[in-house]
C-alpha cells in the first residue's frame, strides 16, 4: 500500500556512547543531542508539530522519569507530544502515522537511555512474563545464549562465525566516532556459554534524536530526504518455549509489511545486540553478501538501550542523507531473543 | 565543578498478582507435584499453559497432566549464577519439552558441568522441599536417564487453589543527580540555595535541572537565591504522614525565593497555621545537620505585593 503523504527522516543526531554518564542527568545528556538534530534544519524547538519520546523507568529506577527529560524540548507553552515505554524506533513509527494524519508537518523523535546506574541484566529480567520466567531472573545474555545454542544446534553457525560478526562490526565502528567500542577487541571468556563478552553488547548510556518531515517540507529542510517508504512491526509469542529461536517470523513479516523484498537494499542496519541475532535476522530478512550490514558498527559497538533501534534508523538515513546510500533498511528489536521487530525500508531520490 | 555525587537507590516491591483459571490450575498443580498443559483445538498440548492460543487467539481451558521427565531443547551454561537465579552453583539454563508436551518449559538444570549438558538429553524435575504454588516449586531439573514417567491423568481441579502470587522484586541502582542538580545539592551542604538562570529567557530555575523547559536550552550560570523569600502560595495539611514527626494541622507552602524565577515548596512554621497567607515573607531554618531547610518561618517584614510574585503563582 502506497502511504498516504510522503515522510522523510531529515535529520539525525546521537550522543557519544559511554559506559557510564555519572556528571550528566537525562535531560543534559540528551540536550546536546536535540539541538543538533534541530541545528541540523535550522529548526527551533517551537517550530515541531509533534515530538515523541522513547525511554525507560526501569533503567532509571524512578516513575514517569521521562518527564524530566522533556524540560529539553521547551514543553512550555504546550506541545503537542507522546511518550512510548520503548525504544525511540517505536516513538518514531507513532511519529510517522501522525505525520500521515497530516496533524502535523515535522517531528522530533528522541530516545535516551542510562544503563549505568543501575545493572541492567538484573533490569530487563522485569520486562518477562511476570508467572512464569521473570521469578527466575533469566538475564537477557541467557536468554541469547540458548538463541545461540539453538543456532549452533541446527548448524546455522558455530562459535567462530558468531567471533566474525563481532569482529567485523567492531572494525566498521572504527569509522564511527560515536560508538562505545571500536576497533578489536578481544572475543573475551564466555559470559553465559556459548556467547562470549565479545558476542554481547557493550552496557552504556546514550540518546539519539531525528527529525521527520512530510513531502515538500522534507525537501526544503534537507538535500537529500531518507523517505520511509514503508515501516511496520511485529510481535510473536512471548513465550521463548512456543518459539522457533533460529528463526524470526515477526521480523521477516514487518519487512515484506514494510516493502522490503520488493527491490534489493544496499546497505543494513541491523538492532541484532548478540551475535547470534545478527544470523537470524540475516536469514529472516533475506540479506546477502551485496548487502553492507551495520556499516556503524551496530548494536555490538553501542547499544544504549531504548535508543539502539532509533540509532539504526538514524544511521541508515544518514548514509542516504550522505549520498552512501540509495535504499537502506533499517532494524529495531525489543524483548528477549528478538521478541519483537520493527522494519523500516528508506529511499533516497534517484540522482 | 563538584565531585560527581552518588547515592544508593533501591527499589524494592511485592508485585502482588492475581492468576486467571489456567494460571491457578498450573501453579496449584506444580504445589502438588503435578505438572499441567492445556490443550490448543489443533490437539497440541502448550506447557507451561497459557490463556490464549499464541497462533490462533482462541482461549484454551483444556487442562491435561504432563510427566515430570522430558527432553532439553536448548541449554545455556551460566558459570556465575546472579541474585534470584534459581541455583546459587553454576547451572545451565535449559528450555524442557516435557514428555507428552508439544513446546518447551524455562527453567534451571543441575549439571556439574557444560561437558555434561546437550541438547536431547533427558532430565526431570527436582520438586522443591517447600511449595507454595509458584514457578519456583520446581527447584530446578536434574538429569534423568529413566524411561519416561506416566502421568497421572490430573483434570486440574484442586481443593485450596492457589488464586495469586506474591512476587518480590528489588533491583539496586547507584543514582548520580547530574551536574546542575549535584551543584544545587552542594550547594545546600553550605545553607545556600543555588539556582540556574535560563540564557534565553534570563529566568533563574531552582532547583536547576540543566535546561530550560520553555526555551529548551542548557542553564549553566549559577545564581544564587534568597534567603529570604515570598509564600506564593499554601495549603494546609491535616492528615498525618507515616513516620512522618510533624504535628498537624501544618502549612505546606509554595515559595519564591528572592532571585528565583519560580517557586519551590516548604513547610511553614513559627506561626499559627491559619496566620498563614500569600505574600507571607518568609526565610529558611536549618537544623544541626540537616541537608535541606527544615522549614520556614516569617521574616517580620510586611507582606509582599501580590504583582511581585503574580507570575510564580
Amino acid at each position: 500500500m502506497e502511504p498516504i503523504r510522503d515522510i522523510a527522516v531529515v535529520a539525525f543526531a546521537q550522543s557519544d556512547h559511554r559506559r557510564t554518564s555519572d556528571e550528566h542527568s537525562e535531560v543534559e545528556m540528551l540536550l546536546p543531542v536535540l539541538h543538533e538534530v534541530l541545528d541540523r534544519t535550522g529548526l527551533r524547538a517551537g517550530d515541531i508539530g509533534f515530538t515523541c519520546s522513547g525511554s525507560s523507568d526501569y533503567l532509571a529506577g524512578r516513575a514517569f522519569s521521562f518527564t524530566m527529560a522533556l524540560d529539553g524540548v521547551g514543553a512550555w507553552p504546550p506541545i503537542s507530544e507522546s511518550h512510548v515505554e520503548m525504544d525511540g524506533a517505536w516513538a518514531l513509527y507513532e511519529a510517522w502515522t501522525k505525520l500521515l494524519t497530516g496533524d502535523a508537518d515535522t517531528a522530533l523523535v528522541y530516545s535516551y537511555g542510562k544503563s549505568s546506574p543501575g545493572s541492567v541484566r538484573d533490569v530487563l529480567t522485569r520486562q518477562l512474563d511476570p508467572y512464569y520466567l521473570a521469578p527466575l531472573w533469566p538475564d537477557p545474555v541467557a536468554l541469547a545464549a540458548l538463541q545461540a545454542r539453538a543456532l549452533i544446534d541446527a548448524g546455522e553457525t558455530d562459535e567462530t562465525e558468531l567471533a566474525a560478526v563481532a569482529t567485523r562490526s567492531r572494525a566498521s565502528a572504527t569509522a564511527n566516532s560515536h560508538a562505545q567500542l571500536r576497533g578489536s577487541v578481544p572475543q573475551g571468556d564466555y559470559l553465559v556459554r556459548p556467547l562470549r563478552t565479545g558476542d554481547c553488547p557493550p552496557i552504556g548510556d546514550g540518546a539519539a534524536a531525528v527529525i521527520l518531515a512530510a513531502g515538500d517540507r522534507a525537501r526544503e529542510l534537507c538535500e537529500r530526504p531518507a523517505w520511509i517508504r514503508g515501516i511496520d512491526h511485529r510481535v510473536e509469542a512471548h513465550s521463548l518455549g512456543v518459539r522457533d529461536l533460529t528463526d524470526s517470523p515477526s521480523a521477516r513479516l514487518a519487512a515484506e509489511r514494510a516493502g522490503a523484498f520488493e527491490r534489493p537494499v544496499d546497505t543494513a542496519e541491523l538492532h541484532a545486540p548478540f551475535t547470534s541475532q545478527e544470523v537470524v535476522l540475516r536469514k529472516a530478512l533475506r540479506l546477502d553478501d551485496s548487502v553492507r550490514v551495520n556499516p556503524s558498527g551496530g548494536a555490538l559497538a553501542a547499544n544504549p538501550i531504548m535508543a539502539a533501534g532509533l540509532v539504526r534508523i538514524g544511521e541508515a538515513a544518514a548514509r542516504i542523507h550522505r549520498g552512501e546510500s540509495d535504499r537502506a533498511l533499517a532494524h529495531a528489536t525489543s524483548g528477549p531473543c528478538l521478541q519483537q521487530n520493527l522494519v523500516a525500508v528508506l529511499e533516497g531520490d534517484t540522482r | 565543578m563538584p565531585e560527581v555525587l552518588k547515592a544508593p537507590l533501591v527499589v524494592e516491591f511485592p508485585f502482588t498478582r492475581s492468576l486467571g483459571p489456567v494460571q491457578s490450575a498450573f501453579l496449584t498443580g506444580l504445589r502438588e507435584q503435578v505438572v499441567l498443559g492445556v490443550r490448543t483445538a489443533d490437539g497440541r498440548t502448550l506447557v507451561p499453559p497459557v490463556e490464549y492460543d499464541p497462533v490462533t487467539a482462541e482461549e484454551l481451558s483444556d487442562l491435561v497432566e504432563v510427566a515430570p521427565t522430558g527432553t532439553v531443547t536448548t541449554w545455556a551454561w551460566n558459570h556465575d549464577p546472579r541474585r534470584g537465579q534459581p541455583l546459587a552453583t553454576p547451572f545451565a539454563w535449559v528450555l524442557v519439552r516435557l514428555d507428552g508436551a508439544d513446546t518447551a518449559l524455562l527453567h534451571a538444570l543441575d549439571a556439574p558441568g557444560p561437558d555434561a549438558v546437550r541438547t536431547g538429553m533427558r532430565v526431570r524435575v527436582r520438586w522443591a522441599a517447600e511449595r507454595s504454588g509458584a514457578i519456583t516449586d520446581i527447584a530446578c531439573f536434574e538429569p534423568y536417564d529413566g524411561p519416561a514417567a506416566e502421568p497421572g491423568g490430573h483434570d486440574g481441579r484442586f481443593e485450596d487453589m492457589v488464586t495469586g502470587i506474591v512476587a518480590p522484586a528489588r533491583l539496586d541502582y547507584v543514582y548520580s543527580p547530574g551536574r546542575a542538580q549535584a551543584a544545587y545539592i552542594a550547594g545546600l551542604a553550605e545553607h545556600r540555595t543555588v539556582g540556574e538562570r535560563c540564557p534565553s529567557c534570563h529566568k533563574v530555575y531552582v532547583p536547576p535541572k540543566g535546561a530550560c523547559p520553555t526555551c529548551g536550552v542548557a542553564t549553566s550560570e549559577q545564581v544564587e537565591v534568597g534567603p529570604r523569600g515570598t509564600v506564593t502560595t499554601y495549603c494546609i495539611v491535616n492528615i498525618k504522614a507515616k513516620n512522618l514527626d510533624i504535628e498537624v494541622p501544618y502549612v505546606y507552602a509554595h515559595i519564591a525565593l528572592d532571585g528565583a524565577g519560580l517557586a519551590l515548596h516548604g513547610r511553614i512554621g513559627g506561626i499559627p497555621y491559619d496566620e498563614v497567607r500569600m505574600g507571607l515573607r518568609v526565610e529558611p531554618v536549618w537544623t544541626e545537620g540537616g541537608r535541606h531547610p527544615d522549614h520556614y518561618r516569617p521574616t517580620g517584614e510586611p507582606d509582599a505585593d501580590y504583582e511581585t510574585y503574580k507570575e510564580m503563582l
